[in-house]
């Protein structure tokens, strides 16, 4: 009972946090509405038992992601209001393709057999019996099986990072910088010079 | 109760709106990548609601990493949309018509 | 030995050919005309035997050369009367004309080529007259028509003479397709090309008919019409004849061997060979009778108003063509190889002389610059005269006997056609007077008229050593210059001047030695023993006509050289005031009877029109649906996918998802419904 009051509540916000971040006229609504999506998703991933993977999903997307998101619609100055003609045209293209998919989907649910799962089943990731915790049994099943695609994630979210970083770099001129290799290179004869100082004259530097 | 159909149904909902979503809004680049994190909620929706349903943990194994791809994908998308606004000091895409055959 | 007698010239022409400039000019002089003359000593020997003496025809085979299915053609010499009578003229001629061209040639630059040019017509003429078949007759046919072109435009650079090579070419050409088909429809019809069999099954085939598009025709007409198609275009009867006096744009030598002796025979010839075809058609017979006389009537009268001392005697010889065929059309085919025999001796002395005129002239060709040679070139003027007796038929001159021999034939004849022939003969026998004592009177009679000439002003101002030079200066800055200008024309060298001579003797004797032997009643039969279709009906009915028909062209003779006499020696500017006054005739004349500007206006302009609306076709109909078509259709669909490459990455974005959403509902209906 309370699983479907939960279920209902989860989804139906949901669908509509989507609709919403979609259609908002505000950016940064938009993206507050994400956020609030990605809340909803991470319940929904809880009832059905996957609680570490709701928990990554509230810290990784949303403490991250969204917030990316948020700092560069704050960062670019954009003129918002022109960036909305348009919308009455495109739609009917939209909804259709929309409606299409949807529809194709759905009829691939409805359709599809599901008798292996039993609809009333207890649902849960690992079989009764084995007492091991979600993140524990991830964690066994990752560092072990899928060790290797484990270690090829970590590489691209390398490459992101040294991606993100090579393309928005930019060299200010003016600002001094040091050039450890140039430093130590240098030679006395380069920086140095022998002056013959008379008394009484002064030096020309 | 709550089965399997349902999990999915909301998935293709999710991901229904994600693709609305790019084609409503051309010229907001930033509203079409969100619109991508929609549908790559959706996908994961999915393979939880699959995992769970079938007692295979693979598919939150793969959820994992579908998040980090978003991750970083979100990361690349937003810092290109940076230089972008940088270069031409607007995001309206519809400017940018140099592959033009 | 025959063998001997056609590839010597040919071997010379190769040597000389080939040789060109590395050989150099004497080699190639010495080498052609050495083997010409050989070659004619052999010709004369052949005609010894088995002409007068009666020895036996042979053939003799070379080589295979086409073996397929009932076709059978073999490169073979046949020896007859009809051809010893045609190797001693074309021979003689030729070396006579290779002795001669070393006079007249001397300071062309291309000697070499020259030479073997000639050298390289006898011998494709020599192949044509030994012919043992069809075939090779018309390899023969062919050969001189190339020789001609060769020849007629042998100063390329001149762009009239490369026109005229072209005219005399094409012109041929048609007259040649219908040889072909003659040739075509002679072996369909006997399954044979070679003379022999042809010639000995053409009775049989007397009355045959074919039809065509449903109506009857008679076979033997229609070959033998499509076959005198063929020698009306070599021979330059009416209608195929306009490519002759263009032809003169051809070195003087050329005109006197091609035009005059050899080649414009090989009509003659051909018709005379296959005698026993056309006497099975009287059809064709008498068109060939009407076409002739057509021809000569034409030409002649043309010639009466030409100023080219060349063109008059090549419409001289048109004519003359004529009354060949019209004798060969009233059957009596020794006549008319007989006027050929004569014909070649005084038309290429009439030739060669006048090559002397204008060499001594300084190339002038214009009769109006001549008058008074006969003081300055008394040799010339005397061949002249020698050749001008004998084409008027002057009493007991080659000319004579041959001419009268063929009217009389005509008129013994008795058929309609016959004596039409005999009456336009007569009076192409006044007109060919006329023009030929006017010809002799306007050039060597009179006072002199050359100053005004521009070859002899040339002369004058860049000949130092005559004695004009003084006057040169003078005569430069004073008014159109008359009288001599003071410029005197010299003879020719001997090497000109000893071919006019032979040709000379045989222009005067050859008729009076030889008319019985070709013409007679009894010795004709003997000499030609069937190589021709010889009537000793025919010729014993010659001999027994009423005497005003034996006297009717001595009568023709006088009166035409009565009036020359008259209108360019006593009354000179008597024929500027017949132009005058009969501006229309005179104007019909000189246009040639306007048959230039009809071919132009019908051949020319019309294949034009032809060729612009096929053009027209090709560009919009062919051009249209084909490969422009595929090329602008291409073209248009590429603009229209041209936008679907629009460059924005959202509308790449949206294609996407469309070809998402196709593929899905392509695909989950059918595997939904597998289920």
């Amino acid at each position: 009972m309370t699983e479907a009051f939960a279920f209902y509540l989860f989804a139906g916000l949901v669908v509509a946090s989507g609709t919403c971040t979609i259609l908002s006229r505000n950016p940064v609504h938009s993206v507050l509405w994400l956020i609030l999506a990605f809340f909803n998703a991470s319940g929904l991933f809880v009832l059905l038992g996957a609680e570490f993977l709701a928990m990554i999903l509230v810290i990784v997307y949303v403490g991250a992601v969204a917030v990316l998101f948020l700092f560069v619609v704050m960062m670019l100055d954009v003129d918002f209001k022109s960036l909305k003609s348009g919308f009455t045209r495109a739609l009917p293209l939209g909804l259709t393709i929309a409606l299409i998919l949807l529809v194709e989907i759905l009829m691939v649910v409805g359709g599809a057999a599901f008798g292996t799962f039993a609809p009333n089943a207890a649902h849960a990731p690992v079989l009764a019996g084995n007492h091991m915790t979600n993140t524990q049994a991830l964690g066994s099943l990752i560092y072990t099986r899928y060790v290797y695609v484990f270690q090829a994630a970590g590489m691209v979210l390398l490459t992101a990072m040294i991606g993100a970083i090579v393309l928005t770099h930019r060299t200010r001129p003016g600002t001094k910088r040091q050039n450890i290799g140039e430093q130590v290179a240098r030679q006395p004869g380069e920086v140095t010079r022998k002056v013959h100082a008379v008394s009484g004259e002064g030096v020309e530097l | 109760m709550i089965g399997l159909g349902h999990y999915l149904t909301v998935g293709a909902i999710l991901f229904a709106l994600g693709v609305l979503g790019i084609i409503i809004n051309r010229k907001n680049v930033i509203i079409i990548l969100m619109s991508i994190e929609l549908i790559l909620l959706s996908v994961n929706i999915n393979f939880v609601a699959f995992s769970s349903f079938a007692h295979d943990l693979v598919g939150q194994v793969f959820a994992m990493f579908v998040l980090t791809v978003a991750a970083a994908e979100a990361a690349i998308g937003l810092a290109i949309l940076v230089i972008y606004f940088r270069n031409r000091g607007t995001i309206q895409v519809d400017d940018i018509t140099m592959m033009k055959g | 030995m025959i063998q001997l007698l056609v590839f010597l010239p040919l071997i010379a022409a190769l040597i000389a050919g080939l040789g060109n400039r590395m050989l150099g000019n004497a080699v190639a002089k010495s080498v052609t005309t050495g083997a010409l003359f050989v070659s004619a000593a052999l010709a004369w020997v052949v005609f010894a035997d088995v002409g007068l003496g009666h020895g036996a025809t042979y053939t003799v085979t070379v080589l295979d050369w086409i073996s397929s299915g009932d076709m059978r053609v073999d490169w073979a010499f046949k020896v007859d009367a009809l051809t010893a009578v045609m190797l001693v003229v074309i021979t003689t001629v030729s070396a006579l004309v290779h002795l001669y061209s070393w006079g007249y040639m001397a300071e062309d630059p291309d000697q070499p080529r020259f030479f073997a040019y000639l050298s390289l017509f006898t011998f494709a003429m020599l192949m044509l007259v030994t012919a043992d078949n069809l075939v090779q007759m018309f390899f023969g046919w062919e050969g001189v028509g190339l020789a001609s072109y060769l020849l007629i435009g042998f100063w390329y650079y001149k762009p009239s003479a490369n026109a005229a090579a072209i005219k005399a070419f094409v012109v041929n050409r048609v007259g040649d397709f219908g040889f072909s088909l003659g040739i075509f429809g002679t072996f369909l019809v006997f399954k044979t090309v070679k003379f022999d069999a042809i010639l000995a099954a053409a009775p049989g085939m007397g009355g045959a008919t074919f039809h065509f598009l449903g109506a009857p025709v008679d076979v033997m007409t229609c070959l033998c019409l499509l076959l005198f198609v063929g020698a009306m275009g070599k021979s330059a009867q009416l209608g195929l004849h306009t490519w002759l006096p263009d032809a003169m744009e051809g070195p003087t030598p050329v005109s006197a061997l091609i035009h005059a002796a050899t080649m414009v025979t090989a009509g003659v010839f051909m018709v005379c060979r296959l005698s026993p075809m056309f006497e099975t058609s009287a059809t064709a017979l008498a068109v060939v009778t009407y076409v002739g006389a057509a021809t000569a009537l034409f030409a002649a009268t043309v010639a009466c108003v030409q100023t080219d001392i060349k063109r008059v005697i090549a419409y001289s010889t048109c004519s003359q063509l004529g009354y060949m065929f019209f004798a060969a059309g009233s059957g009596a085919y020794g006549a008319a190889m007989f006027h050929l025999f004569t014909h070649a001796f005084f038309k290429a002395l009439l030739f060669l002389g006048a090559g002397a005129v204008i060499h001594s002239m300084h190339h002038e060709q214009d009769m109006k610059f001549y008058g008074g040679l006969r003081k300055q070139l008394p040799l010339t003027f005397a061949a002249m005269t020698i050749g001008t007796l004998s084409l008027t038929g002057f009493f007991f001159t080659s000319g004579y006997y041959s001419k009268d021999a063929i009217l009389e034939s005509a008129f013994a004849r008795g058929t309609e056609a016959g004596v039409v022939a005999f009456a336009i003969g007569a009076f192409v026998a006044f007109l060919t007077s006329f023009y030929s004592w006017r010809l002799a009177f306007l050039t060597f009679f009179g006072a002199p008229r050359w100053a005004a000439s521009e070859h002899i002003q040339h002369a004058l101002h860049h000949a130092p050593d005559t004695e004009a030079a003084a006057d040169s200066d003078t005569a430069s800055h004073a008014p159109v210059p008359a009288g001599d200008g003071g410029y005197h024309p010299h003879e020719s060298p001997w090497t000109m001047l000893l071919p006019l001579g032979l040709l000379a003797i045989g222009a005067l004797f050859a008729g009076y030695i030889f008319h019985t032997t070709f013409l007679g009643a009894e010795a004709g039969p003997a000499f030609w023993r069937g190589s021709v279709a010889f009537s000793a009906h025919l010729a014993t009915a010659t001999e027994a006509l009423p005497g005003w028909v034996i006297w009717t062209p001595s009568v023709a003779f006088f009166a035409g050289l009565l009036l020359a006499w008259q209108n360019y020696i006593r009354d000179p500017a008597a024929p500027a005031q017949f132009a005058r006054t009969f501006r229309g005739l005179y104007g019909f004349l000189v246009h040639k009877w306007y048959f230039d500007e009809l071919y132009n206006f019908v051949f020319v302009r019309g294949a034009l029109v032809f060729g612009r609306l096929f053009w027209r076709a090709d560009k919009q109909v062919i051009d249209r649906f084909g490969p422009d078509g595929i090329a602008s259709a291409v073209t248009a669909s590429a603009g229209v996918a041209k936008r679907f490459q629009s460059g924005l990455i959202y509308s790449y974005a949206l294609v996407m998802l469309i070809g998402i959403a196709a593929a899905a509902t392509w695909f989950v209906p059918r595997a939904l419904g597998g289920q």
